[in-house]
């Protein structure tokens, strides 16, 4: 698949090459076109109806295996070599291509679709003064055009302006980097203004810019309008593939267009996975091919020494050609002669079957109704065909957290006020009733602004609300006011939050059913409906959130005046600053977080403080003369923040659950259970990390050391790694209480034999750059490889990908990662396996993967029925196959002893080329499809049976050395039985019966008959369509035998078909059954007695779930109960805030609020144009207009700058239930 | 094998669920359909190799192939069968002046006389074999050179035979009819047996050289050009094989329709051996009268007109006089390999059953961890 793709884009690189600088004037097409930029059009497909046989031709004969065949086909048409007639390659050749053809011409087919459809979408150009509607593909570099909101951007253009204010606007850019949060542009001030067409249409800057490149996070360019110059860089580009979000409209510059876009110079060719069986066969295929070397020059040698002592003398009736006389050069002819009868050891129908059972094996998943989500309406899908049995086979499954083993979907569980707990359920006898769908929710109808799908079934807290107890009205003013969250109010009560990230809107959405609704908010004013009365807070500051303060608070004035801060963090910070007063309070709400950490809940702790007007005053002019500092603005302002959030009283904590996905921990422990070791790698905290690897399951208390690696150094890394691995070894050391020597010349694998002792790993994205350091990884490999759960939280995509590579690299075990998110798709991209969670986080992870589904829980599936099975089948398939063309094909090596080394076949030319292709095909292929050892409620109940796989026991070199030996020794007992018969064989009528035709037919029949006794032994599992394969496969054997031997056959082609009444005459003579019967059980034989023995003296645990299997049976079925993973409790806390940074301060400059949103019905309490939001307006305008000349800008400017293309986070707008 | 990542779907990110909901009318539930199919839960007969089950197959195939090969092995031995090289090489063999001297182009037909005695009678129809040793009919080059079509009577392959047929395809400018090796090297010693009475007189044996070739052949395969009568004309325009001393219509002059292709002794050669010593129906004696063996104990005299050179490559040639019963002919081998083979099975089922009960504990599905 090379060609094509490769040869357009690079020629389109070719044009480029003397491109140094682009120039591109707006509204010129004219000028433009002097430089023949590429057009947006693009095409990804490979042929067209006349190129297509050439070039799939081509492609194909680079296959080595095609091209071997063919080879062999041109030595069959040099008549002194050629042993047997050309058909019995060319069918077999023909019908490979023929199938490989097909499949790539409808490949093709829906590319060249996909193409159309992109090429043809709409996009408004501005074109000769108005608006036109133009297909993509038409429009051209230095074309303006309009983009609305929710489109797709066509180019990479340069912004010009947008419908909001200071020419922001939001795009999503999940396609190129694969981070779903939104992201701002600004256009250039100058050009912000140009909001009609008329000013668009006069627009005539001139953008000279670096040529097309792959770089999405840099662009370097300058914009010449009217006489004056201005620095363009990538926070004024959209890329082709973003969308545009949360925008109206907006109008851009097209800079670079199809192949030329940064999106297309990125999509690098993916990666073409192939699985070990694939590379196992392909050296096997080498072996074989160097064996069949061996052999052909066996018999040359043979048949050189034969023509130059004997030989020559039975030229009396067998006269030499001329060029024959040497009889070297007779051995050299019948080398070649032999490789061509002895051809099919290298089965051509090899790789097609192996194809035919993948694609069935996918089909299986595709169907498999157990891996269907009925409630996003989702199959499992096997995206690639060609992986299958490598599912059964994976030791690593690299997992992502969010929306894979967490629904990403926050939900208040519980929480803590003023010492009392409330959202547990008891009944009548004071016990604790288990909350399930049954449980009766609190009525929240006294709230007309509630949220109808917020549940909660602690009635008391409604009453205490209810009872206006003053702690429970704080705690949930306190939710409602200390957020980032945006409130959009579609219609009167209907209120759509968005949150920057889901715990919050969690928290908020809480709060607004517990009748502290947060209805809307200015930069500064917060609108709050409390318990149905309309408030307004004056919003002083907000003490924003970072990773390193674990907290936020904000400052608000109420409507009597008073002013207070209302803070929220992590517990321990939080504790950390309380007062005095509040110390006993502290300890009961630090008993009930442990109670709520125990389950596995997100904690929160609560705190406010009264503050009086004059000490704000002194705080807040340092805040402002803070935040006008250039150098350290950072450090001073957290100083300041450090100051003002002390003495705290504590309200309560909150409990946030962090939904996991339904059956995760069953799922990891079942997984575990089958050797196969899990790794989070996830964006998130650590802290959040831990604590879903707690509910998860993966780390528990009764583990002997969870180890966290977070050093800032490359030396502060080594060494916790270095004393993590001492730790455990040195346990070890005492605990196998062996001697020092003996242990300490051990390698890592006996140690990690010897490790009884559970070990975690968690470690952070700082470090874990420094970890994979050349010299580093492989310290952390092993401590990894000790740990039985290892998890990487804070990395970044890129990390992700290298974690999966360095594991791939250095353990040569099956990788599997799964996740769900677009930050995903390296990993997914890396691993042997990429799996993708169709869930909430878009389809990027999914059209990256090879197989997709809806939950996590259907990985257990996919790997211990599908993946077993495939690979099951497949070692079966493999293993069967070359047994049955050695078996089939060395015959003739045997016989090359008794006929003079001359390349004679034993077989009819017909039975050559069908016995592959026809005789023997379908059986083979049945089995290979619906054989299974142990059905699927079996291989889910016993983990253990998926083992056999990741060591790679049934198929590997020796297995292929045992197969093809029973292959040889079948072929010898398939030879020589006969032989020994047919050296006097009389027919009953007397006639002579030895001739070649009747011991061909013998032969043959033989061999079908043995390998369909073979596969029915092989077969585990008969189904009616191996039945029917099988029995048809012999009933068309004799049927075809007896077709083309007959009269009617020969009378039409006498020379194709010279066996006329072979098999009439042979098949008739009950000598030639007795041979046949003779052949059949000695081949047999030895086999079922091996493997007998093998069942029976040293069973698997295969071979005794099997028997278990049938004795159940016959008993009747049996109810299956899976073992439910119990979650261990234990003390320890996390606060509940899954991003890294807050975005108050964009809150505070109001930036990104439209009119329509303050302009809410609670009655805002101020006007909106107060001093301070022109001030604040004025500093923002300030900073907007100095950018174009100050390309730093100020600090937080360009923090947030980085952030767009380094970190997940960053400005997540999108919604907390999307 | 590498493709471009890029795909239009994905640009427009659309995502297939909510496409669902979003439209109108019957949506169509993705749920795979439950068949028993589609949910791999076909019912199967699931055979486990058990000591209940592959112990008695053993002993089952035992108990067949012995009686089977004590059946074959005595029938076998009850087949009379006589045989005699009369090759030639070496000096005290009455042919040997006529291998020594042979000579193609010798116009006089060296014939010799081989004595032998059959001690026992030979009862029933007697069949006679010539046989050939290290004489190799499998060579490829040997067996492809021949023209089916041409055999078959077809007439455009007799006036151009088949290229395979080179170097005998043609003689003298016109096509060789047969064509090809095999037809050359046609056997063509001929074969006369004489009984040697208590007084010395020479009887000979009646052969019958009719029903030796296989019908089909006979009747399908091999056809005269141009039906059957007048073969001087059919062949006309054709050359005889260059080892042939008679052109082929000319091979049985006694009788018409043993001629030309279908001549049986032809046939018969024509039905290359598999293996480079074999046998070939010559003759057959048969049975004249149930009180009288067909061939009784006593004197005969094998006289041989030695037209056939295989010395030249260390070939031997051999008359056989065979029997034969209702499994063929003589056959020793069958007899004993399935005694052979059936004792073995019988055997290994007993050692299988004795391993099988002194490690029948291991066997438990007991110990399945879970």
């Amino acid at each position: 698949m090379t060609g094509y793709m490769e040869t357009t884009q690079e020629s389109a690189r070719d044009k480029l090459v003397g491109e140094k600088e682009r120039h591109v004037k707006a509204n010129a097409r004219d000028y433009n076109d002097k430089f023949s930029y590429a057009d947006n059009h693009i095409k990804t497909s490979k042929y067209n109806v006349l190129t297509f046989l050439p070039i799939n031709l081509f492609e194909q004969f680079q296959r080595v295996a095609n091209a071997y065949f063919l080879v062999l086909l041109i030595l069959q048409l040099i008549p002194e070599i050629s042993s047997l007639s050309w058909f019995t390659t060319i069918v077999p050749l023909v019908l490979v291509l023929v199938i490989t053809a097909v499949k790539d011409a409808t490949d093709d087919y829906f590319r060249h679709k996909s193409d159309q459809q992109v090429n043809n979408r709409q996009s408004q150009v501005l074109i000769g003064g108005s608006l036109q509607n133009e297909k993509w593909m038409n429009v051209r570099v230095g074309d303006i055009i309009k983009l609305e909101n929710n489109q797709f951007v066509a180019a990479d253009i340069l912004l010009l302006c947008s419908s909001e204010p200071y020419g922001l606007c939001y795009i999503e850019t999940a396609e190129l980097d694969g981070e779903t949060n939104l992201k701002v542009r600004q256009a250039l001030t100058v050009t912000s203004d140009l909001e009609d067409i008329t000013k668009l249409m006069d627009f005539d800057g001139e953008v000279i810019c670096e040529p097309p490149n792959n770089k999405l996070d840099t662009f370097i360019g300058t914009l010449y309008w009217r006489d004056n110059k201005h620095p363009l860089d990538n926070e004024k580009m959209l890329l082709r593939g973003c969308v545009l979000r949360n925008t109206e409209w907006c109008f851009g510059m097209v800079i670079f267009a199809g192949l030329q876009t940064k999106l297309m110079q990125n999509c690098g060719r993916t990666q073409f996975k192939r699985t070990s069986i694939d590379k196992l066969m392909n050296t096997l295929v080498l072996w074989i091919f160097a064996f069949l070397i061996c052999m052909g020059v066996i018999l040359a040698i043979g048949n050189t020494i034969l023509e130059s002592w004997s030989g020559r003398n039975f030229q009396v009736f067998l006269p030499l050609d001329e060029f024959q006389n040497s009889a070297v050069f007779s051995g050299f002819l019948t080398f070649w002669s032999y490789i061509i009868i002895l051809n099919t050891v290298v089965p051509i129908s090899l790789y097609v079957s192996v194809e035919v059972l993948r694609l069935g094996h996918s089909y299986f998943i595709n169907w498999d109704w157990k891996m269907y989500y009925s409630q996003t309406d989702t199959a499992a899908e096997a995206r690639t065909t060609t992986l299958n049995e490598e599912l059964g086979q994976v030791e690593f499954i690299f997992s992502d957290k969010t929306g894979t083993l967490t629904q990403n979907i926050m939900v208040f569980r519980k929480c803590s006020i003023n010492g009392q707990t409330y959202g547990d359920v008891y009944d009548e006898f004071e016990r604790k009733v288990e909350i399930t769908e049954k449980t009766a929710c609190v009525d929240f109808s006294f709230n007309a602004l509630c949220d109808r799908s917020f549940k909660f079934y602690d009635g008391s807290l409604v009453e205490a609300i209810k009872l206006e107890d003053p702690a429970a009205q704080e705690f949930f003013r306190l939710l409602a006011l200390c957020h980032t969250v945006m409130p959009e109010e579609k219609s009167e009560g209907h209120l759509v939050y968005q949150a920057q990230s889901p715990d919050e809107g969690a928290l908020v959405t809480a709060a607004r059913n517990f009748g502290f609704v947060f209805r809307a908010r200015t930069p500064e004013t917060i609108t709050l409906c409390e318990m149905g009365r309309a408030v307004t807070y004056q919003l002083l500051a907000i003490l924003d959130f970072n990773n390193v303060r674990k907290r936020m608070s904000v400052i608000v004035r109420n409507s009597q005046g008073q002013i207070k801060l209302y803070s929220k963090g992590a517990d321990t910070i939080i504790f950390d600053r309380l007062d005095p007063s509040s110390e006993e309070l502290m300890y009961t709400t630090s008993e009930h977080l442990s109670e709520f950490a125990g389950e596995g809940l997100r904690t929160l702790a609560l705190a406010y403080k009264d503050l009086d007007e004059d000490y704000l005053d002194v705080w807040m002019k340092k805040l402002l003369f803070a935040s006008t500092v250039i150098e350290n603005r950072e450090d001073q302002l957290a100083v300041l923040y450090e100051e003002i959030e002390q003495d705290l009283k504590l309200l309560g904590a909150t409990a946030i659950e962090d939904k996991l996905q339904e059956g995760v921990p069953e799922t990891i422990a079942c997984l575990n259970l089958a050797d196969i070791k899990i790794w989070v790698l996830t964006g998130d905290k650590l802290e959040t990390a831990m604590n879903i690897g707690y509910s998860c399951n993966m780390l528990r208390d009764d583990m002997n050391e969870v180890f966290v690696i977070s050093g800032h150094t490359l030396l502060e890394v080594q060494q916790q790694l270095r004393s993590a691995n001492e730790h455990i070894l040195g346990l070890s050391r005492v605990g196998s209480a062996g001697d020092e020597k003996a242990n300490m010349l051990a390698d890592d694998s006996v140690f990690e034999e010897t490790i009884i002792a559970e070990y975690a790993l968690i470690i952070n994205g700082h470090s874990l750059a420094y970890a994979m350091e050349p010299q580093l990884e492989h310290v952390l490999l092993d401590l990894a490889c000790l740990c039985k759960t290892v998890i990487c939280c804070r990395v970044t995509p890129m990390q992700k990908a290298q974690v999966v590579e360095l594991v791939k690299r250095h353990k040569r075990a099956i990788t599997l990662a799964i996740g769900d998110g677009a930050n995903d798709v390296s990993m997914i991209k890396t691993a042997h396996i990429g799996v993708g969670i169709s869930g909430q986080e878009g389809m990027q992870a999914v059209l990256a993967s090879d197989y997709s589904f809806a939950q996590f829980r259907y990985l257990r599936r996919l790997l211990l029925v599908h993946g077993r099975w495939s690979y099951f089948r497949m070692c079966n398939f493999l293993c069967y196959f070359f047994y049955k063309n050695f078996a089939f094909t060395l015959v003739h090596f045997w016989y090359g002893f008794f006929c003079g080394f001359s390349a004679q076949t034993v077989y009819d030319q017909w039975f050559i080329t069908l016995f592959n292709i026809v005789y023997t095909s379908l059986p083979v292929l049945a089995m290979g499809l619906f054989d299974q050892d142990v059905n699927d409620q079996n291989s889910l109940r016993y983990p253990s049976l998926y083992k056999p796989g990741q060591q790679n026991l049934l198929f590997n070199k020796r297995q292929f050395f045992l197969c093809t030996l029973q292959g040889m020794g079948t072929s010898c007992l398939l030879f020589f039985v006969p032989y020994g018969a047919f050296s006097v064989l009389v027919k009953e009528d007397g006639s002579h019966f030895s001739d070649q035709q009747a011991f061909a037919v013998t032969i043959a029949t033989s061999l079908v008959i043995v390998t369909s006794v073979q596969i029915g032994l092989d077969t585990h599992y008969w189904t009616a369509i191996n039945h029917f394969f099988i029995w048809g496969s012999l009933t068309v054997y004799f049927a075809v035998l007896f077709a083309m031997q007959s009269d009617g056959m020969f009378g039409v082609f006498s020379s194709i078909f010279p066996f006329i009444g072979a098999a009439r005459n042979c098949l008739s003579e009950k000598s030639v059954w007795l041979v046949i019967l003779l052949t059949t059980v000695v081949c047999v034989v030895p086999s079922l007695a091996v493997s007998f023995l093998r069942v029976d003296l040293f069973p698997t645990l295969t071979d005794k779930v099997r028997h278990l299997q049938r004795f159940r049976n016959k008993q009747g079925p049996q109810e299956q109960n899976l073992r439910r993973v119990r979650r261990t409790s234990s003390r320890r806390s996390a606060y509940a805030f899954s991003h890294q940074q807050g975005y108050g301060e964009l809150i505070t400059s109001g930036k990104n609020m439209k009119e329509s949103t303050v302009s809410s019905a609670c009655s805002p309490g101020r006007t909106p144009h107060s001093p301070t939001w022109i001030e604040n307006m004025l500093k923002r305008k300030n900073e907007v207009s100095c950018i174009s000349d100050e390309r730093t800008g100020a600090p937080e400017r360009s923090s947030r700058a980085e952030r767009f293309n380094s970190t997940p986070t960053g400005l997540n707008l999108s919604l907390t239930n999307r | 094998m590498m493709a471009s990542s890029y795909n239009a779907k994905e640009e427009d990110g659309n995502h297939p669920g909510a496409a669902n909901h979003a439209g109108a009318g019957v949506v169509k539930s993705k749920k795979p359909d439950n068949t028993a199919f589609k949910q791999q839960r076909l019912p199967a007969w699931q055979p486990i190799l058990t000591a209940g089950t592959v112990l008695p197959a053993f002993f089952v195939i035992g108990l067949i192939f012995i009686p089977i090969g004590i059946g074959l092995y005595v029938t076998s031995n009850n087949i009379k069968e006589f045989e005699i090289d009369y090759t030639g090489a070496d000096i005290n063999n009455p042919c040997y002046n006529c291998a020594k001297n042979f000579s193609w182009n010798s116009t006089t037909q060296c014939v010799c006389s081989v004595p032998f005695t059959l001690e026992q009678p030979f009862e029933s129809n007697v069949f006679m074999y010539y046989g050939l040793s290290n004489f190799y009919q499998n060579h490829r080059r040997y067996v492809k050179s021949r023209d089916d079509s041409q055999l078959n009577g077809d007439r455009s392959a007799l006036k151009s035979p088949s290229k395979e047929c080179e170097p005998y395809r043609t003689s003298e400018g016109q096509p060789i009819a047969p064509c090809g090796a095999i037809a050359n090297s046609l056997f063509n010693d001929t074969l006369e047996l004489y009984h040697i009475d208590s007084n010395g007189s020479r009887n000979e044996i009646p052969l019958v050289k009719k029903g030796i070739a296989w019908w089909t052949d006979k009747h399908v395969k091999f056809r005269n050009p141009g039906g059957n009568d007048n073969l001087t004309v059919a062949f006309q325009g054709t050359s005889k094989p260059v080892n042939w001393r008679k052109p082929v219509f000319d091979l049985d002059p006694e009788d018409p329709d043993n001629n030309g292709f279908i001549n049986e002794d032809f046939i018969v050669w024509m039905r290359t051996a598999a293996l480079p010593t074999f046998r070939k129906l010559y003759r057959i004696i048969q049975k004249k009268s149930s009180t009288t063996p067909t061939l009784p104990s006593g004197k005969y005299v094998l006289n041989i007109t030695y037209n056939y050179p295989v010395l030249s490559f260390d070939g031997r040639k051999r008359m056989i006089l065979s029997t034969i019963s209702w499994m063929g002919g003589k056959n020793p081998f069958l007899g004993i390999a399935y005694i052979t083979v059936g004792s073995i099975c019988f055997f290994l089922g007993v050692v299988l059953l004795i391993i099988h009960h002194k490690y029948d504990t291991r066997n438990n599905s007991a110990d399945i961890p879970n």
